[in-house]
């Protein structure tokens, strides 16, 4: 296919569009990552000039805000975030290295365990990196099952990250209700893919199985469920007075920020940052349907929240366009029973919940990859929340970290 | 003001009549530390049980709220749950924090719960169930419970714990602010009373409440008087002092035990004091409910007892702070300083103004 035998920097600069972009924003970025790098150095307790008030706490590994293993190093003063230094690598399982030892059938498995709350576009990703590779054509079928199932996925993910973000600002209802919601999507997936979290439901060719004789009848009813329940989504949070204080305005993070920081996904589109890849690069049955990238140009947390909320609505009509449509056929490609990649590099980005998820894969033409590295998109938005919370409070920081919506295992892999 | 208002089930015959007994078989002052004893014995139970009741409200109307059931497996309608972690959390151990200000660590505690025990004593809960009844028992409790604040602090500070220090300070800021809106807003109707008095304050109530009969300025403190209330009692949406999203568990991250009960026990009876404030002073206290002369239907509620009406009155006021609490989101601490100094404050202010001019030109009741 098209990245086959590229160097890694030749494949960066046939990307296009996000170098482009780059190259125009390094000048005005380059003071601002050394300011971040002498901020560091300050956090490390190297610089003498530290101020006597300023203290350091440590967010997490442990801390009910986190959820999960990030531990953020705070330097406060008083309750004033000053700076941010956050550990990463709590829950590190090397997948990376796993990898190298395994088929790539295999390696489908442990993509479930990235961002688990985007588990089969994470499959998605590998499947299309392995399928470009040996150049399959695969079923129309499958591409529109696939497309489906991603964006209830994606419903999934933005359901549950609805009702935490609620949870953290205090409001623990809007957690039992987003709960609610999202058990809906979680029991149609269960009853097509057997699973209700790790799905491995791709493989590379097609499907695991076919889909469920009730899939499309179960999808419709939900939809008819979801979309009555938006409204009461806005009642709850949305238009609450003391949230729109809590976000609006908050966590600013302009366009350059944005496309610095390398923030994707609802996050980054928020700050106007058309950076879809459904849109920009349509891969399975994206390019069938029609709908919009949700853009937003506050930038600050009530619109990346806004920008969630969308993306249910906007997810709910690429499926309610897709589900009557999905063609006759087989529910695989005709595979071999074992794949090699032909010696090369290959890349394949998808939009994961979070922002885009980017697979690149070395082969030396054997059946396991001689490296493999997920650009996660997490890694990247958490890099980004030492400068949008500083010089606010604890309760912000709490707030901003929310509407960022990290996923810990994706970060650390 | 009115004659006395003595209600049909009228206790002071029984108490009397205990006196008396205590009086035959024993000499005047032994007789007079019995009861005392007896009644504190039995507001340590009434404070035990109604810290009970409302731990297990407060979880079925979050569930209730959050579509789930509670806890349903001990006893019926779980009503044993809150004993059996009660139970827990007794038998649970101690910890000792190595670097903690031992001695403020442990009366930390105390000074939270002995404040607001002392607070149940000039709540009338009936026509003479009343254990001390001052010239001015509003001004006593809202003095006794704001000593509370102290014990918070103490137990932000010893914890030697960060996310404590921060809970605490939060928590010192949230209520010596909010304090002056409970004030506040209590003198708006005192201003139309004209006495401190709790007892005086029910049976001026014996013709209408004054959340009625107080004209707008009443309605307004009334509303004041739940928001400043359910900041000084530390909950939702102002319960920055253990945001548990921010601070873990706040000034009491590093309790454990029983003494983590205190705390726990005492914002719970700090709310049904609150209540029982606002129920009082706002809502009738014990007073049942009169229509001008509407004898029929005085009489029906007049079979009412007084207490069931306290309680009653009591229970409502306590389901809308956790309502409250189950609905909204938290508000950051300069938001909560803004709304107090800002806002409440001044229509405070000026609603006490509007009060003392109706009282000047006698527009109320």
């Amino acid at each position: 296919m098209a990245h086959h035998n590229q160097s890694p920097s030749e494949m960066v600069k046939k990307l296009g569009w996000l170098h482009k972009v780059l190259a125009e924003e390094s000048d005005t970025t380059e003071k601002e990552m050394t300011d971040f790098v002498k901020q560091q150095e300050i956090i490390s307790g190297r610089d003498p000039e530290i101020s006597e008030e300023e203290y350091f706490i440590n967010m997490g590994p442990q801390h009910p805000s986190t959820h999960g293993v990030l531990r953020l190093m705070v330097s406060l003063k008083g309750e004033i975030v000053q700076n941010i230094k956050p550990h990463v690598g709590y829950v590190h399982r090397g997948i990376e290295k796993m990898t190298e030892k395994m088929t790539y059938k295999q390696i489908i498995h442990l993509t479930d365990r990235l961002d688990y709350l985007s588990s089969t576009i994470n499959n998605h990703a590998v499947c299309l990196a392995v399928e470009n590779g040996l150049e399959v054509e695969i079923p129309e079928r499958v591409k529109y099952v696939r497309t489906i199932i991603d964006e209830l996925i994606r419903i999934a993910s933005h359901q549950l990250w609805w009702g935490v973000m609620g949870m953290d600002l205090g409001a623990l209802t809007a957690y039992f209700y987003g709960f609610r919601d999202r058990e809906k999507v979680i029991d149609v997936l269960e009853k097509n893919t057997g699973a209700r979290l790790l799905h491995s439901y791709y493989t590379p060719g097609g499907l695991m199985r076919d889909i469920h004789a009730d899939f499309q009848k179960d999808i419709k009813e939900y939809i008819k469920y979801q979309r009555n329940l938006m409204n009461e989504y806005d009642d709850l949070l949305s238009n609450n007075v003391i949230f729109r204080e809590r976000t609006e305005g908050l966590g600013i993070m302009t366009r350059e920020e944005a496309i610095a920081y390398g923030v994707t996904g609802p996050s980054g589109r928020a700050s106007n940052f058309a950076c879809d890849v459904r849109k920009q690069h349509p891969y399975a049955a994206y390019d069938k349907a029609d709908f919009k990238q949700i853009l937003y140009t506050g930038g600050d947390s009530f619109h990346r929240y806004k920008a969630r909320l969308d993306e249910i609505k906007e997810s709910m009509n690429i499926i309610e366009q897709l589900v009557d449509n999905i063609p006759e056929g087989s529910y695989t490609a005709k595979m071999k029973a074992v794949l090699k990649l032909p010696e090369g590099t290959y890349f394949q980005r998808v939009e994961a919940a979070r922002g885009e998820l980017g697979v690149y894969v070395i082969s030396k033409g054997d059946k396991v990859p001689y490296r493999m590295k997920f650009r996660s998109p997490n890694l990247s938005n958490l890099g980004a929340l030492d400068k949008l919370t500083r010089n606010y409070k604890i309760a912000d920081l709490v707030a901003i970290m929310s509407s960022l919506d990290l996923v810990i295992p994706d970060i650390d892999r | 003001m009115n004659e006395k208002y003595i209600p049909r089930y009228d206790m002071t015959g029984v108490i009397q009549s205990i006196h008396e007994y205590f009086l035959s078989v024993m000499p005047a002052g032994l007789a007079y530390v019995t009861e005392l004893v007896l009644i504190g014995i039995l507001f340590l139970l009434f404070y035990a049980v109604v810290g009970l009741i409302l731990v297990l409200a407060e979880r079925k109307v979050a569930a209730f709220f959050q579509l789930r059931l509670g806890p349903y497996r001990v006893g019926p309608w779980g009503v044993f749950q809150t004993i059996a972690d009660f139970i827990k959390l007794l038998l649970k151990e101690i910890l000792e924090i190595k670097a903690a200000d031992k001695f403020l660590f442990n009366l930390a505690p105390f000074i939270v719960i002995i404040a607001s025990f002392m607070a149940i004593a000039a709540i009338p809960f009936g026509y003479s169930l009343h254990a001390i009844d001052f010239d001015m028992g509003l001004f006593y409790v809202l003095a006794v419970t704001s000593v509370g604040v102290l014990g918070v602090l103490l137990a932000g500070w010893s914890s030697n714990n960060k996310y404590s220090l921060i809970g605490a300070m939060r928590s010192g800021a949230q209520i010596v602010s909010y304090e002056l809106s409970i004030g506040l807003s209590l003198m708006t109707i005192v201003v139309m009373i004209g006495s401190l008095q709790l007892s005086t304050i029910v049976q001026s109530q014996a013709d209408g409440w004054w959340i009625f009969k107080g004209h707008i300025p009443a309605v307004i403190a009334f509303v004041i008087f739940l928001i400043a209330s359910t900041a000084e009692t530390n909950r939702g949406p102002f319960d920055l002092a253990e945001a548990e999203s921010e601070l873990t568990a706040g000034f009491h991250t590093e309790y454990s035990g029983i003494k983590f009960a205190f705390f726990f026990l005492a914002e719970y009876m700090n709310m049904f004091i609150a209540a029982s404030i606002a129920a009082t002073v706002f809502l009738g206290g014990w007073m049942p409910l009169h229509i001008g002369n509407l004898e029929w239907f005085n009489n029906i509620m007049d079979y009412i007892p007084a207490f069931v009406w306290y309680i009653g009155k009591t229970a409502f006021v306590i389901w809308i702070l956790m309502w409250f609490k189950w609905t909204f989101p938290r508000l950051r601490i300069d938001q909560l300083l803004t709304l107090e100094w800002k806002y409440l404050l001044p229509i405070n202010l000026i609603n006490l103004v509007l009060a003392a001019f109706i009282v000047l030109m006698g527009w109320h009741f």
